[in-house]
């Protein structure tokens, strides 16, 4: 008999197991972390990252993962002379691991941005901006989603 | 449904850094739902948004399926004219909604 | 998420195990809470903000069906209450009332159905549409910071028994009360969120959960197939006399609607 772990798709069959445990995460989940540091490196085309000037903006614990409150700010001026052009943000287990890319310049004034996402589950965020030196800096946070009992089905 | 609820300050000074806010009224399926009667939901999510004021993109952003429903996007801007600033969303069929809102510039 | 409902099941046995006989007694008023309360940071800072709580859309949909004029060409809802925000202030607080003409209770949204096909000649809307969300959402608002004070109109005595009973009647494969867990249970943990007080004072609500507006029928009717019972259907006299007991039983409580709930 083929052992279905061999041939199905790795990621699929880890959140299917995941799922049948009931929201817990279980097994090697480096899969899904491998995804988000793939979708990192098309974002700065291989370019170090420096941990630093980022800051992700998120409660430790979420609500309802349908929708988690998330400000991003980068400590670094924004004026024609140095600026945020870019800030992504990634997670390690959505279905994909994009969660947006802000474009900002000069006229931005400052570099915060407010937004709400989902959260399929507990898992690591990151959030990349890239500098108008050409620099990239990072931070990651870990948000919990509490588990709700009444939901709708 | 209304479309959008927009908040822009009605007055600002010159060279002042103000924020923006702007709500959409927009599922963000992410193609990953069934309904109620287990067929699936297609993707359906507005996959950009831009803010263009005084002649210029002020702000732009890439949205995925992680945005959440009703996507909520506030950031800032440098008050330089009085005049509209729009709001522009798209979805990946390409159809865009704008909303406008006027500010009054001092100094 | 295909698999919450496992999850549901699961938690709610866990639950059932330790929770102590119904003691059928309501909430002091002194003790009374909003669902606000034990809302976390963040959803209470969506619904403090306008810009920020998705139940505005509605409301704004709903003032501009206030004014619309129906095709029959009979008067807009404007047309005969003018200003909802003079007209309609209050009457969340206060509903459901006695409709004299079913000769039993009715809720706003009942109300705003019974204008449209009987004095503005238009077809009624389909409960949980967007149109009548809107309305109810928008005639809400009026009332939003006001006390909620029940209607003593004393033909709604025998109405709101019902709903009293009904509401520590065991029911459902888990045989399971509202009141077991809403008036025993409150402020403890089920999974990983609270137990709420299970108050009215915010609906028409925008729900995390349903990443959308609902009404209070459609979270009752979430709670009756949470516990395993068959849910009545949307418009069940059951559903509006308990309307009418929860409301008397969040006495005192402000009103919040367009309120955002977990």
């Amino acid at each position: 008999m083929t052992n279905p772990l061999l041939h199905a798709d790795r990621r699929k069959v880890l959140i299917t197991l995941a799922g049948a445990a009931a929201f817990a995460s279980i097994g090697p989940a480096n899969a899904e972390t491998a995804d988000m540091e793939a979708a990192i490196k098309a974002f700065t085309k291989g370019a170090p990252v420096t941990t630093g000037k980022v800051k992700i903006d998120i409660s430790p614990l979420v609500e309802n993962g349908n929708s988690a409150s998330m400000g991003i700010f980068v400590d670094h001026p924004q004026t024609a002379k140095a600026f945020v052009r870019r800030i992504a943000v990634f997670n390690e287990k959505n279905p994909s691991p994009e969660v947006a890319v802000f474009h900002l310049n000069p006229r931005s004034g400052s570099s915060r941005v407010d937004t709400r996402i989902r959260l399929a589950t507990t898992q690591h965020l990151a959030a990349v901006a890239e500098l108008s030196d050409g620099s990239y800096w990072t931070d990651r946070r870990e948000v919990i989603i509490t588990i709700a009992a009444c939901l709708e089905e | 449904m209304a479309k959008a609820l927009l908040k822009v300050p009605k007055t600002a000074k010159k060279g002042e850094v103000i924020t923006l806010s702007a709500m959409f009224s927009h599922q963000m399926e992410t193609g990953h739902r069934r309904d109620a009667d287990g067929q699936a939901v297609p993707r359906d999510i507005i996959s950009l948004f831009t803010c263009n004021y005084d002649g210029a993109e002020v702000f732009r952003a890439d949205l995925f399926p992680a945005i959440s429903a009703y996507p909520l996007m506030s950031f800032t801007t440098v008050a330089t004219v009085s005049g509209p600033i729009i709001f522009t969303w798209t979805d990946e069929k390409g159809k865009t909604w704008t909303e406008m809102a006027e500010i009054a510039v001092e100094g | 998420m295909r698999f919450r409902p496992v999850a549901s099941v699961a938690l709610l046995i866990a639950f059932v195990a330790h929770v102590p006989s119904a003691k059928a007694e309501s909430i002091p008023s002194a003790d009374r809470k909003s669902g606000f309360d034990q809302m976390g940071p963040d959803t209470q800072a969506m619904q403090r903000d306008d810009a920020r709580n998705p139940a505005m859309l509605a409301v704004r949909e709903g003032e501009a069906l206030w004014s619309e004029v129906p095709a029959s060409g009979k008067p807009s809802c404007a047309g005969c209450h003018r200003e909802a925000p003079v007209t309609m202030k209050g009457v969340a607080a206060r509903y459901p009332v006695f409709d004299a003409a079913s000769v039993r209770p009715i809720d706003i949204t009942g109300r705003i159905q019974q204008c449209r096909t009987e004095r503005q000649g238009a077809a009624a809307w389909p409960r949980e549409s967007g149109p009548l969300l809107a309305l109810t959402a928008y005639v809400g608002l009026q009332s939003r910071g006001a006390t909620v004070e029940p209607s003593a109109d004393t033909r709604l005595a025998s109405f709101r028994d019902q709903g009293k009973q009904f509401f520590s009647q065991r029911i459902g494969q888990l045989n399971l009360s509202c009141a077991m867990c809403h008036d025993d249970n409150w402020g403890k943990k089920l999974g990983g969120s609270f137990i709420p007080q299970g108050h009215v004072n915010g609906y028409p609500l925008f729900r995390l959960e349903w990443q959308g507006v609902g009404s209070l029928q459609r979270r009752i009717r979430n709670c009756l197939t949470g516990v395993r019972a068959e849910p009545f259907a949307y418009g069940d006299p059951v559903l509006v006399n308990l309307e009418l007991y929860l409301k008397e039983r969040g006495a005192g409580l402000q009103i919040e609607t367009p309120a955002v709930r977990p």
